[in-house]
């Protein structure tokens, strides 16, 4: 291998976690992605002739930290009230450099992810500094103008240090709820790749990359129930992801799906990794979710799915997460058990109580009961509901679809 | 670093809170040491207001806010980082019934050098 090649390879593996040390030594983002960049530059000059360090992680942390010091130096002449602290010395004893280095990438996670700062400039910031995506990436995948992704990113950095926001992993006593918001970044990642339509695809579904990769690496750090429950739910929803729109772009149902596209690699490890965390302590929603998942994704086809099962683990969840919208999710589940008219009573008196009147698939799911009971006027009434609700264009497309196919069967 | 916590509560939950839990939450602050300043405040009717403009100083009852929360007390803390300071808030009991601000103090910044370092 060219030193060029080893250089760039140790660029791709190794910068992000270089670049968490740093921000530990420096105690400032932007005085450690100056000093990273320092640091690969003198790779750059310096490898091709003394050869590849055994070590480049730890070689690249002290060059980055001297050339710090150095960059300090040199700006203290121009700055009269010298308040700059020296930077931390690394950590003496080698013996220990995995497990330190180990809680710099959890440490950079926590401090990216801090409730603190809001859900837009968590995501961003976290896709940048733990992920290193460039502005411009995470802007084109959020489809925003890369000047709000940088400004927000800006504003995140300057709260971190203004606020004092630490670079620390919380407590025992802390870490669930910390971890929660840790969690709820990564699925907002997915997510937004996951839920994005054909046309607009390939620019997005790298974030459901990006989520999966964030996923494995907390796992690896922090293999908590939750964790694991959450990358075995993304992998598992991933699997179908090439099932899930036909070839114009349109959305295909779970119950049309050709399950023979669903990814078998992806399916198995999901399947491994919810019973890993449905064995380990404190399981919570995602891993409920996944164990869901789990039992779709291992029925033969749609009729012949373990309803029953999907129930419980519904009924279960609702006492984890006592929400509207899981209520509704297992309203579904039980018109699969024991046909549409159960589930249709259920469905109305969930929206008689008003906190999903404004919830497309409430009113979705309501007209797909309705036609299956054969009440084919309300059936339209409430499909023409839920499209008056739908923002994503291939959600609309389905509903229209559905809606069109009654009305010809009415006049037909 | 220090930070003020600023404690919002509604008219009325102005008084939800028992002197006596206060007080004692106070005395425990005050022995982790990181405590500068807490004080209670009287209801919002009883503050006044001072402007100084053009050099007069103008003076009015009020203010009349139309939040829905006023400030009903502060602490100003010494903490290590915001984590800290999020520990100490999240323990000040008003906290159950309204809510508390924690925002980090501002060093003047005085003949054009930044007092405080790398900003």
């Amino acid at each position: 291998m060219t030193d060029a090649r080893a250089i760039d390879t140790v660029y791709r593996q190794d910068s992000r976690r270089v670049f968490a040390t740093l921000v530990r030594l420096l105690g400032d983002f932007d005085r450690a992605e100056e000093a990273l960049q320092d640091a690969f530059r003198a790779a750059l000059e310096q490898w091709p002739e003394t050869g590849v360090p055994a070590n480049p992680v730890a070689w690249l942390v002290s060059t980055g930290r001297f050339k710090a010091i150095d960059r300090l130096r040199r700006e203290r002449r121009f700055v009269a009230l010298d308040a700059i602290e020296e930077p931390a010395a690394p950590p003496p004893d080698d013996d220990d450099e995995h497990g330190v280095l180990h809680d710099d990438r959890l440490r950079l996670i926590f401090t990216c992810c801090h409730p603190g700062l809001g859900d837009a400039a968590r995501t961003a910031l976290t896709l940048r500094e733990v992920c290193g995506l460039t502005t411009e990436a995470i802007a084109r995948a959020f489809l925003q103008p890369a000047p709000t992704v940088a400004q927000r990113i800006v504003r995140a950095k300057h709260k971190i240090r203004a606020a004092g926001i630490p670079y620390e992993v919380p407590a025992a006593a802390e870490l669930p709820a910390r971890l929660a918001s840790v969690l709820r970044v990564i699925y907002l990642v997915f997510n937004e790749g996951y839920s994005a339509s054909a046309g607009e695809h390939h620019l997005r579904a790298d974030l459901t990359d990006e989520a999966i990769r964030l996923a494995r690496l907390l796992v690896e750090l922090l293999p908590e129930a939750e964790v694991v429950g959450l990358l075995a739910l993304m992998l598992l929803h991933a699997s179908r992801q090439g099932a899930r729109t036909d070839a114009q772009g349109d959305l295909v149902p779970l119950e049309a799906q050709d399950r023979t596209r669903w990814r078998s690699g992806q399916i198995d490890e999901g399947l491994r990794l919810v019973e890993r965390a449905l064995a380990l302590p404190r399981w919570g929603s995602y891993a409920l979710q996944a164990a869901i998942a789990a039992v779709h994704v291992e029925a033969p086809s749609h009729e012949e799915t373990d309803w029953a099962q999907i129930t419980g683990l519904y009924e279960v969840l609702w006492r984890v997460e006592p929400s509207p919208v899981v209520e509704l999710n297992r309203a579904v589940a039980i018109a699969m058990r024991d046909g549409p008219a159960t589930g249709l009573a259920l469905v109305d008196a969930l929206l008689a109580r008003g906190e999903l009147a404004t919830y497309h698939l409430a009113h979705a799911a309501r007209a797909d009961l309705c036609r299956r009971s054969g009440c084919v006027q309300e059936a339209m009434a409430a499909y023409r509901t839920a499209l008056t609700l739908t923002p994503q264009a291939p959600e609309r497309r389905y509903l229209e679809r559905r809606l069109r196919e009654m009305e010809a069967a009415v006049t037909g | 670093m220090k930070y003020l916590c600023l404690i919002y509560l509604s008219e009325a939950n102005w008084h939800s809170c028992p002197d006596e839990t206060c007080a004692q939450y106070y005395e425990e602050v005050l022995k982790s040491g990181m405590l500068l300043a807490a004080e209670p405040l009287h209801a919002i009717d009883t503050a006044t207001t001072v402007r100084v403009r053009n050099g007069e100083v103008l003076v009015t009852d009020g203010p009349f806010a139309e939040t829905k929360e006023l400030l009903a007390g502060f602490y100003l803390l010494d903490a290590r980082d915001l984590n800290e300071a999020l520990r100490v808030a999240a323990g000040i009991p008003p906290a159950r019934y309204g809510s508390v601000e924690v925002r980090p103090v501002r060093e003047l910044m005085l003949g054009g050098a930044s007092a405080g370092g790398a900003t």
